[in-house]
Parts: structure tokens; C-alpha cells; sequence
């Protein structure tokens, strides 16, 4: 009897020391590929079926969690991944909400994360955060640059009446008030929404020279059918949430001419020979469509690719410090993560410092236009 | 606000009030019939909208695969009960029902999904497919504890629902679609811009309703749904099988909710998950009948419809805050007006 103790409890001494530093690299992921983010999680997940298992030339281990794009959901998986599995870094979720859980508790449990999505928080709290979507001022600031080559003075606004319609709205209007475009409406509906004729109406009245729709996937479609149906002619814009071929499908010939800001992987053959990212925006594209379709192409798996590049790039210097499963090993993660320079991503070029933990340029975005059924450069 | 901008907003009020009115409609009956408070019914908009989707692109709809699963399972359940009482022939129209009639309707599947100009072929093996689901849900989730209380039967659908979403997930994936079903026509009737869709969806509510009053006021079925509706243990004790009953309930939620799915699916995205907020938007309508009265619940599902439409015009970010309050002064009135029966107890 007393020896079956002490052997368990010998063993219990080896797991715990062995639990806290170990060779490979343990990067615990939490997506939602199922709930109201589904169209988007799916394809932040698809990706890690092409990720490269080694990062650094370390072997490395994905622990992939579902969180039904659920904030509370995504939270316990968080917790459950920090703590349990005691995670060298974290990467999560496609939703605004869901990111920003993890985020707080990422801040607090000192491990570095990988934001997926943006995150709602002010910068001095996102100390051990980085993001690799392009903020939505970034992508906005294009928009608004495009509508005053176009001549535009006043703009109306339809978005989704949540955190996306909030922050597109809130980046809209950070460009267009210094160029001298009016932001007249402020209408919303909801992606289940059966009808927008009222919103769109009111969007008629108001008679802008330009209408921005700020609502994602095929739920960006619902309001340019119904501006087009009712005779609106005038240019209609999107943000980089709507870029995907499903928003075609469900358009169809009514969405001919839409306009949105995305990043380069999504039209990496119009892209010039030059071009920095075309090679890797070209590489990924490629991958992707082989293995999940033609015309799969969409910038949610770019995301977690571009997220995976910058540990990559970030594993070895930290390897240098610190083993892995220990706190050394995460702060030096995190001291490299931000300082992270040139690094390119299938969405642009990242140069981190400790004032920008996204550390994007406008090298990260492109206009596109639906041209004959496809999204193209536009010229 | 101009004369003419009341008047769309109207026509939109009334296209999708119609929808909504159906949905109510199918939710009261099989309420008051199995006291079962539906909530996936909206989930057959969607998988109706999404099958009849992925036969116009082609492809056979996995909810082919649901039906044909669901069949089996009913065998597998009520044909071995039978066959140990040695009723051959029992079985024999037991594995007909769940096994012969889903083949059936998957060969019709894979033989429309060859024939993606043939709308009309789409449209009736879409409803051949869903239709069959609810007396199946019936058989698997509620027959087995019918005479539970309500709360419990909440429950049981709230878990159905979660479960047909997963499916819908599975089966179509996260995106959303849009049907075409009739060519973009439309006519001027003064500043009205009236489309071949809308008209469509009115007349089809409208030609479903009436069927659903003459099916309710002068057939044997009909009948036999009232009398389970008015008094569960009086209907068993004059012939009426609860069991049949239920299932026929469920059948016609099912249409409907296939019917809706197959109406609004052209002039709005339908995503795996969007049915049940639309079904949510018919059951304010059905509330305001208080789940009992169908005229009431018809009515009121106008009732949302317009103040669906209004209120997107003047404040849409509280849109839904606005349609789903409406339940709040609907229970009151209701509570302060009528007298509570204990529906647990059975007599």
C-alpha cells in the first residue's frame, strides 16, 4: 500500500515537472465553425489543415477548441487552454466578441495571443495581444480615399445592427468628416432579417451620392438587392468582411459593381510582379483552392495563416531564452512577437513595435470590384 | 413621411406578415393538438430553403440522408415491437411508411437534381422531402411522452431545434442562399412597383389558409384534430387515435414551414440558422391569438408584419426591440382578460 503511494506520487512529481518545460510547442486555438460566425469560422479553420506542424523548426502542437462563435463559450476555452493545457500561445475566434474575451484573459494569464478578429479594447490593454486582420480604419480609409477620387459629398450608411455595424460605421466616419463627406443616415438591420425595404427606403429619400453597407458574408448582399431593386444607380460600397464568392452567389447579376476593400490574397493574380505579398498572397490561394475548391479563396483563412507566420517568425528568438511550457518562454514569445519586423503574411507586410501590435500599412489592402460575376482588382 | 412611402412600406408589411401569419398558423394547431410549443418550426424554412437551393445548384440536398435516417430509425423502433407480436403485416406497412416512401423521395431528389430547369419538379420534391420530417419528429421526440407536461415538452423541442440547426450546418454549411423560383417580373400599380414574387407569396398564403379552414371546418381529419384540441381524453374515449392526431399535426407544420421556406427563399438570404428567427416573428403572432385562436394569431401576425416594416423605416436599430416588446402588453392584456386554466393536469 505504501508503495503504490509513493510510486504515484513519484509519478505525480515527474508529470508536474514535466508539464512545466518540454521540447515541443503547444498553441491552442479556439474558432467557431458552427453558430452565427459558422461562414466565417469555417474557413479560419480550414486553414490550419494547411499550417505547417513545426514552428521555428520546432515541432509544434495545435489544441483546436470549437466556440460556436459564443463569447462565454470562447472565454471557457480560454481558460480551459491557458490553464489545463498550459498553452506556449493562444489564437482565437472570428467573431469581435468572442476575440475580445480572449484577449482579456490572455492580458491577464501573461500569454501571448494571436487575435484572429479585431479586438474592442484600447490599446494599453492589448500588451500581450497582436492582431492580423487589418484594422477597420485601414480598410475604410481606402473606401473613403476611392469615393473622393469619385467626386462623392454625402454618403449613406445600412450596417448590421452589431459590434461590426458599430466599428465600420465608427472607421467610415474617422475618414469621411476630414474629407468633407457627410455620413446622412445610420440605418441597420440584421443578417436574419427577411426584408430591408424600409431602411432602404429612408436611404433613398436621403439621396446619398454613395451608400456603404457594413455587414459581412452574404448578409452584405440583402441591402444592395434592395437599393438595386428600387433603382439606386450611384456606387455602392462594402467593407472586408463581405469579399467572398457566396456574396456573389446570392447577388448575382444585382451586385455587378459592388466595391469593397480586402486584402491581396483575394485577387493575387491582378496583383503586379513587384508586389511584396504576391508570392505568399499567390502561394496560400493556391493551396487553399486546391485542397477545399475552386473559387474557396476568402481572407478568414489568411488570417489564421498570417497568424501562424508570426509565431513563426517570433518561435526562434524566444527558443533562444526559455524552454517552452514555462513563463520565460511566453514572455520571450511575447518581447518577440513585438518585435516582429517584415514579416509577410498572406494580408500584408507586419512590422510590430509597441505602439502598433497589428502592425499593418497599406500594402494590406486593395480595392475590388465585382466584375462579370468575380472579385477583381480595381484598376 | 409621404403618402407613397406608407404604401411600400405597407406592401412589405403585408408579403411578410403573410409569412408570418402562416407560421402562426401551423404553431397554434399544433399547440392546441399536442400541446407541443413548437420551436422548429422555423427550422423548416430553412432546411426547406437551403434543399431547394442545393437541387437548383445540382446537387442532392443532405437532408435526403435525414429522412432516409429518421425512416430507419422508426423501423428499427416500431417494426421490432411488432414483429415480436408476429404482426407481418403490421411491419410490412410500417417499413413501407419509413422505408419505401424516403427511397422513394431520394430517387426523385437525384432525379431533379439532373433537371435544374424544371422549378416546378424542385419546388414538389423540396416539400416531398421536408414535409415527411414532422410526423417523424412527432414519432421520435414526442410521441413517446405525450402526456408530459408542457414544460417538458418545451424542452423536448427546444433540444429538436438545437439539434435540426446542427444538421442544417452540417448538410448546406455556413453560408447563406437565394432561390430563384419565378422570372424577375413586375408591374406598376401607381407609385406600387408590385414583383411576380410578392403577388406569389400573398396568393400562396392566402390559397393556404382557406385549405387550412375547409381541412379544419368540414373534413373527418379536421374534425378529428378539433375534437384532440378541445378535449384529449373525450377524442380517445370517442375513437380518436392522439397519436394519429399528433402526427397529423406535425405534418402540416411541417408543410407550412416548408411552404414559407420555399416563399421567402427568393427575396431574402436564408442562412442554416436564420428560420427560426422568422418562425420567432409568427409565434409574437400566434401570442397575440393566445396559441388558441386563429384568426387572432392570422391577425396578429399582420400586425408584426407592420410594425416590422414601420418601425425599420423610423428607428431600425431597435427593430426587433420593437416586435419582440410587443409581447410584453399582449401577455398583459391577455392575463388580465382571460381566466387561467391549469393545461398541465390531465383530467
Amino acid at each position: 500500500m505504501k508503495r503504490t503511494l509513493l510510486l504515484s506520487l513519484a509519478a505525480a512529481v515527474a508529470f508536474a515537472t514535466g508539464a512545466a518545460a518540454r521540447d515541443n510547442i503547444l498553441v491552442g486555438v479556439t474558432l467557431g465553425a458552427t453558430g452565427p460566425g459558422a461562414s466565417l469560422g469555417i474557413h479560419y479553420k480550414n486553414a490550419f489543415q494547411l499550417i505547417p506542424r513545426t514552428l521555428g523548426g520546432r515541432p509544434v502542437e495545435f489544441i483546436i477548441l470549437e466556440d460556436k462563435t459564443d463569447p462565454t463559450e470562447a472565454a471557457k476555452n480560454a481558460r480551459k487552454l491557458i490553464g489545463e493545457e498550459k498553452v506556449d500561445a493562444i489564437m482565437g475566434s472570428n467573431s469581435v466578441p468572442s476575440t475580445t474575451q480572449i484577449a482579456q484573459i490572455a492580458t491577464e494569464a501573461k500569454t501571448p495571443m494571436i487575435a484572429l478578429a479585431p479586438v474592442a479594447l484600447p490599446h494599453e490593454k492589448l500588451g500581450w495581444v497582436f492582431t492580423t486582420p487589418q484594422p477597420v480604419a485601414l480598410m475604410m480609409g481606402a473606401v473613403v480615399e476611392d469615393m473622393k477620387k469619385k467626386g462623392v459629398k454625402t454618403v449613406g450608411y445600412i450596417g448590421f445592427s452589431d459590434s461590426w455595424g458599430d466599428l465600420v460605421l465608427k472607421a467610415l466616419k474617422k475618414h469621411a468628416e476630414p474629407a468633407g463627406i457627410k455620413v446622412l443616415t445610420d440605418e441597420r438591420y440584421a443578417r436574419a432579417d427577411t426584408s430591408v425595404t424600409g431602411q432602404v427606403i429612408k436611404l433613398l429619400s436621403a439621396d446619398p451620392d454613395a451608400v456603404v453597407v457594413g455587414g459581412s458574408g452574404t448578409g452584405g448582399a440583402l441591402p444592395h438587392i434592395g437599393l438595386v431593386e428600387r433603382g439606386y444607380k450611384k456606387p455602392i460600397y462594402h467593407n472586408h468582411g463581405t469579399v467572398n464568392r457566396e456574396f456573389i452567389k446570392v447577388g448575382g447579376k444585382k451586385v455587378e459593381g459592388a466595391i469593397a476593400p480586402t486584402g491581396p490574397l483575394i485577387v493575387p493574380e491582378d496583383l503586379p510582379a513587384d508586389n511584396e505579398v504576391k508570392p505568399v498572397a499567390s502561394d496560400f490561394t493556391k493551396r487553399y483552392e486546391d485542397k477545399f475548391g475552386e473559387g474557396t479563396r476568402n481572407a478568414f483563412g489568411g488570417y489564421s495563416y498570417d497568424g501562424y507566420l508570426l509565431l513563426n517568425a517570433a518561435v526562434p528568438a524566444a527558443l533562444e531564452k526559455a524552454k517552452p511550457g514555462t513563463p520565460e518562454f511566453r514572455q520571450a514569445l511575447r518581447d518577440a512577437l513585438e518585435d516582429a519586423k517584415n514579416v509577410v503574411g498572406t494580408h500584408g507586410v507586419y512590422n510590430m513595435s509597441p505602439e502598433d501590435h497589428t502592425g499593418l500599412d497599406e500594402r494590406a489592402r486593395v480595392l475590388v470590384i465585382v466584375d462579370d460575376g468575380k472579385w477583381r482588382l480595381k484598376k | 413621411m409621404s403618402f407613397n412611402i406608407a404604401l411600400w412600406l405597407s406592401q412589405d408589411a403585408i408579403t411578410n406578415g403573410a409569412i408570418y401569419a402562416l407560421l402562426a398558423l401551423a404553431l397554434v394547431a399544433v399547440y392546441t393538438v399536442t400541446r407541443v410549443i413548437f420551436v422548429p418550426q422555423g427550422d423548416f424554412i430553412s432546411l426547406a430553403a437551403l434543399s431547394l437551393a442545393t437541387l437548383q445548384a445540382g446537387l442532392v440536398p443532405g437532408t435526403v440522408y435525414l429522412l432516409i435516417g429518421g425512416g430507419l430509425l422508426i423501423t428499427a423502433i416500431d417494426g421490432v415491437a411488432v414483429l415480436r407480436k408476429k404482426k407481418l403485416k403490421r411491419f410490412a406497412a410500417i417499413a413501407l411508411e419509413n422505408i419505401a416512401l424516403p427511397a422513394v423521395i431520394a430517387g426523385a431528389a437525384v432525379w431533379s437534381a439532373s433537371r435544374p430547369e424544371d422549378i416546378l419538379l424542385q419546388v414538389a420534391v423540396t416539400l416531398a422531402i421536408v414535409t415527411p420530417m414532422g410526423p417523424m419528429l412527432y414519432r421520435l421526440a414526442f410521441q413517446p411522452v405525450a402526456n408530459a407536461p408542457i414544460l417538458v415538452l418545451l424542452i423536448i423541442a427546444v433540444a429538436v431545434h438545437y439539434m435540426l440547426t446542427g444538421m442544417a450546418l452540417v448538410f448546406f454549411g455556413g453560408e447563406g442562399v437565394r432561390t430563384q423560383l419565378l422570372p424577375d417580373i413586375s408591374f406598376q400599380l401607381g407609385v406600387l412597383n408590385i414583383t411576380g414574387q410578392s403577388l406569389a407569396v400573398i396568393i400562396t398564403s392566402l390559397v393556404l389558409i382557406v385549405l387550412l379552414a375547409i381541412l379544419f371546418g368540414s373534413t373527418v381529419y379536421g374534425k378529428a384534430l378539433r375534437a384532440t384540441a378541445l378535449n384529449r381524453t373525450g377524442a380517445r374515449l370517442v375513437g380518436i387515435s392522439s397519436e394519429f392526431t399528433g402526427r397529423l399535426s406535425f405534418a402540416l407544420a411541417a408543410l407550412i414551414g416548408a411552404a414559407s421556406g420555399i416563399l421567402v427563399s427568393p427575396f431574402t438570404t436564408i442562412y442554416y440558422d436564420t428560420g427560426f428567427l422568422i418562425s420567432l416573428k409568427g409565434f409574437v403572432g400566434a401570442i397575440i391569438g393566445g396559441m388558441t385562436n386563429y384568426p387572432l394569431a392570422a391577425l396578429g401576425s399582420l400586425l408584426v408584419g407592420f410594425l416590422e416594416s414601420f418601425s425599420s423605416f423610423w428607428a431600425s436599430t431597435f427593430k426587433e426591440s420593437i416586435v419582440f416588446t410587443l409581447i410584453i402588453p399582449v401577455l398583459l392584456w391577455r392575463s388580465l382578460t382571460t381566466h387561467r386554466v391549469e393545461e398541465d393536469e390531465e383530467p
